[in-house]
């Protein structure tokens, strides 16, 4: 093999190295914000409230360690590798459990590989952790292409679709030849290209968020009548996700937002924490009363508000959605091939719409698992990360034993 | 009764802006944290980043931020309390004591600086290749919570309320006989003030047909210029409507950032439809305004949002406009029964076809298409815009006098 070749696929270690200059910029910045004046309702209705943002700032200038996310992450396995141009940042642990079933887990917006962190011990090392030796998984962490610590696309094209290329390209440079893929969030578009593309290799998929539109929704939209009141309730949650701003502008125009988020550390963490209005309130009240609900507590959130910003990738993040929205045009017109792999699903609470077992069914064929968890929102793993461990040990339990029979 | 004098008093105004409001701008543009550049060569992905950075070095290097106080302050500018707002108006009677007072509303991301290159040929006609039987006495009022009028502090100014503070101006300057104007937001402050009638308003003239943004069913749809005004409508709101959706739903969380960062503010600023932007790119980029659309002018409109910090304030009227869309969902309101006039702009979002302004405003007097001009028709084409009021109110001054 030459060289070049090697270089090509060749997987280096990686280290963040966030620089002094780059927290007292953003100390500063932080510090001299120019606020507006506070809005003019007593809920979110006008968006994130002012007492909840000066709240983060005090604590991201007065308390927060700008040391931890370092810190965290170089705790942790981190590798650097080329695929298709981009260089993919991701995390890589495995377990000490010979048996373990290699799993690959995609974060979504606006989150990271910070989302997932706190799920590494549970699921590489379960038997620390109320599970069994059998239940334990490799764990691969991608950086999505233009978040964190991945570079940037140069081009367009990097849809979920690509994405998943890639990730079948990383599992295979990793040597595992049987393994599973989770997501929720743009994570779930990302893993539900992978189950569509069944790359070798790839036996199961769990999500926690239905990205794929199933028919019968699409059916509904036209006729509503079919549909039974809690139906119509969910449906009608499923319309309000696209009517978002944040949806549109960085679908749309993502370069347009991208100078907020580049420029504005506030201006950042306003736009990341309007994501629903359920994550909003608990993130809130965490700030406002110091009141944490999981795992969602005010350092966790900015460890992953700091990511964005020192890396600078507000732009190139919201890209994502552009590169998801002409996708999805095109899709209309070549429709992806139906998923042939076994499908798990788990329905977390508050998660923006809770998917009832039978659109997932139909947008899922082989609908193998099927969960509503007791607790939980659109950041399950970060909010409540023994939960969905569970719901990952027993999603793919009955793939393991297939593999060893 | 003092109390009552005080309430209503109207007081002269100066723009004052500091130096170290200046420097502060200065330094915050020098500090800009750029991102990279978009991913495509057009505006498919929102404001390029040459355009914007062309926009900076503009800004820092070769504006000059004294223009915004001198042409502000070179205006007769008043201030009066109106529902608890300071409004602040510019107000310029023509020398032609017969002329029609008009009181002209600007939009977003506009501000009274639209409109000031149509104050010489509105109020002073004969000097700009018109009569003195065209002359109007001008009022341009900053909306509340743009420019250098008061934030509202609660909720509930939506346009209909503007559209009863400007009678309210009106009624306190005087004027018993007049008639109002407006595009984008200022259409849709014109477009109530005609359906509430107040005392005095005996004709509007509007250059955005706003109700066909939101709603085009009722609309005749069969011709060819009423299908092409449909597409239009279609692709701007795929198409950068992200700005529409956020400001309308959360205008807090846009504000942080129109706040805290002013290249952030030009940037969304910028980013308001498809044919001012490669105009406005155009005079950045390449040094080539498209009419009165000006580096300076399109700055000091910037400038003014940025200095008076009102990007929160600002948002916040398309919140307004949505909720009160939603609590007059299903009642129609009074029907309009002063005559209406309409100008469509060829670059303007869509080209509204005289059919939809006919089925809108049954009282249609006037339409017509303007030759040139686009979204900020007032402040790209001052001189057809003023031909556009002369030629639609016309009618009205001639009842005036018979």
């Amino acid at each position: 093999m030459s060289t070049t070749a090697e270089t090509a696929t060749g997987i280096r270690q990686f280290e963040a190295e966030i620089s002094e200059e780059k927290i007292d910029d953003l100390r500063r910045r932080v510090a001299e914000t120019r606020w507006p004046s506070k809005e003019l309702v007593d809920d979110a209705t006008q968006g994130v409230q002012l007492a909840t943002l000066k709240a983060l700032a005090d604590y991201w200038t007065g308390e927060y360690d700008f040391g931890r996310l370092e810190e965290r992450l170089n705790a942790l396995p981190q590798y650097m590798t080329t695929i298709d141009g981009v260089d993919v940042h991701f995390i890589h642990v495995r377990s000490e459990h010979e048996n373990a079933l290699p799993l690959i887990i995609t974060h979504g917006w606006p989150g990271s590989v910070i989302e997932m962190l706190d799920v590494i011990g549970p699921l590489t090392d379960p038997t620390a952790h109320g599970g069994t030796a059998e239940e334990a998984f490799d764990l691969v962490i991608p950086s999505i292409p233009g978040y964190g610590f991945s570079s940037e696309p140069t081009e367009v094209g990097w849809d979920s679709g690509r994405i998943a290329s890639a990730w079948a390209e990383l599992m295979s440079r990793l040597g595992y030849t049987t393994y599973v893929a989770q997501g929720g969030d743009q994570g779930a578009g990302v893993t539900d290209a992978m189950g569509r593309q069944a790359p070798d290799g790839l036996v199961g998929v769990h999500f926690n968020f239905l990205d794929a539109i199933p028919k019968e929704l699409l059916t509904a939209a036209l006729t509503p009548r079919i549909f039974t009141h809690a139906e119509r309730e969910q449906l009608g949650k499923v319309a309000g996700v696209f009517m978002r701003g944040y949806i549109s502008e960085m679908g749309e125009h993502p370069q347009t937002i991208g100078y907020s988020l580049l420029d504005s550390p506030i201006g950042l963490a306003g736009w990341m924490l309007d994501h629903d209005a359920d994550s909003y309130s608990k993130i809130s009240k965490a700030f406002l009363e110091g009141e944490q609900t999981g795992n969602l507590s005010r350092d966790n959130v900015l460890d992953n508000i700091t990511l964005y910003w020192v890396t600078g990738t507000g732009a190139s993040t919201s890209r994502i959605y552009w590169e998801t929205g002409r996708a999805a045009t095109a899709s209309f017109k070549n429709p992806p091939p139906h998923m042939m792999l076994p499908a798990a699903y788990t329905v977390f609470p508050d998660e923006l719409f809770q998917a009832p077992r039978h659109w997932v069914k139909h947008a899922y064929h082989h609908l193998e698992y099927y969960n509503e968890a007791p607790k939980g929102g659109h950041f399950a793993a970060w909010e409540e990360p023994e939960i969905f461990s569970q719901e990952m040990r027993a999603a793919f339990a009955p793939l393991r034993n297939g593999r060893s029979s | 009764m003092s109390t009552v004098e005080t309430a209503t008093a109207i007081d002269p105004f100066h723009v004052e802006i500091h130096d170290d409001q200046i420097a502060e701008l200065r330094r915050r543009i020098a500090a800009t944290r750029w991102p990279s550049k978009e991913l495509v060569d057009d505006r498919s992905q929102g404001v390029q980043l040459a355009a914007l950075k062309a926009l900076a070095d503009y800004w820092t290097n070769d504006y000059d931020f004294g223009r915004l106080e001198e042409r502000l302050n070179d205006l007769p500018q008043f201030t009066t309390e109106i529902d608890g707002v300071d409004v602040h108006f510019i107000h310029v009677r023509s020398q032609h004591e017969d002329a029609l007072p008009l009181v002209m509303t600007h939009g977003w991301p506009g501000s009274v600086i639209e409109l000031l290159d149509s104050i010489g040929p509105l109020t002073d006609p004969t000097a700009h290749g018109g009569k003195a039987e065209d002359a109007f006495h001008l009022v341009l009022p900053s909306l509340p919570g743009y420019g250098f009028s008061g934030e509202p502090t609660e909720v509930g100014w939506y346009t209909g309320r503007v559209a009863q503070a400007w009678a309210e101006l009106m009624h306190r300057l005087g004027y018993t006989r007049y008639v109002a104007q407006g595009g984008d937001q200022g259409a849709a402050v014109t477009d109530d003030m005609a359906h509430q009638g107040p005392d005095g308003l005996i004709a509007v003239h509007m250059n955005l047909l706003r109700a066909a943004l939101g709603n085009t069913s009722n609309l005749p749809s069969q011709s060819d210029e009423e299908k092409a005004a449909l597409e239009e409508i279609g692709t701007f709101r795929t198409s950068g409507f992200g700005y529409f959706l956020e400001q309308t739903t959360r205008p807090q969380t846009i504000g942080y950032a129109l706040l805290d960062s002013p290249i952030a503010l030009a940037g969304w600023m910028l980013d308001h439809d498809t044919d001012s932007y490669y105009k406005i790119a155009r005079a950045f980029v390449d040094g080539q305004p498209t009419g009165g659309l000006t580096r300076d002018h399109v700055l000091d409109n910037i400038t003014l949002y940025w200095l008076t910090a009102t990007g929160a304030s600002a948002a916040r009227s398309y919140w307004e406009g949505g909720r009160a869309t939603a609590l007059a969902a299903g009642k129609a309101p009074p029907a309009v029964t002063i005559p209406v006039g309409f100008t469509t702009f060829p670059g303007e979002i869509f080209r509204a076809p005289r059919s939809w302004a006919e089925t809108l405003y049954p009282t249609l007097v006037y339409f017509n298409k303007a030759e040139k001009g686009g979204h900020f028709a007032a402040w790209e084409e001052p001189e057809i815009f003023a031909q556009e009021l002369r030629g639609a109110f016309s009618s009205l001054r001639n009842g005036r006098s018979s």
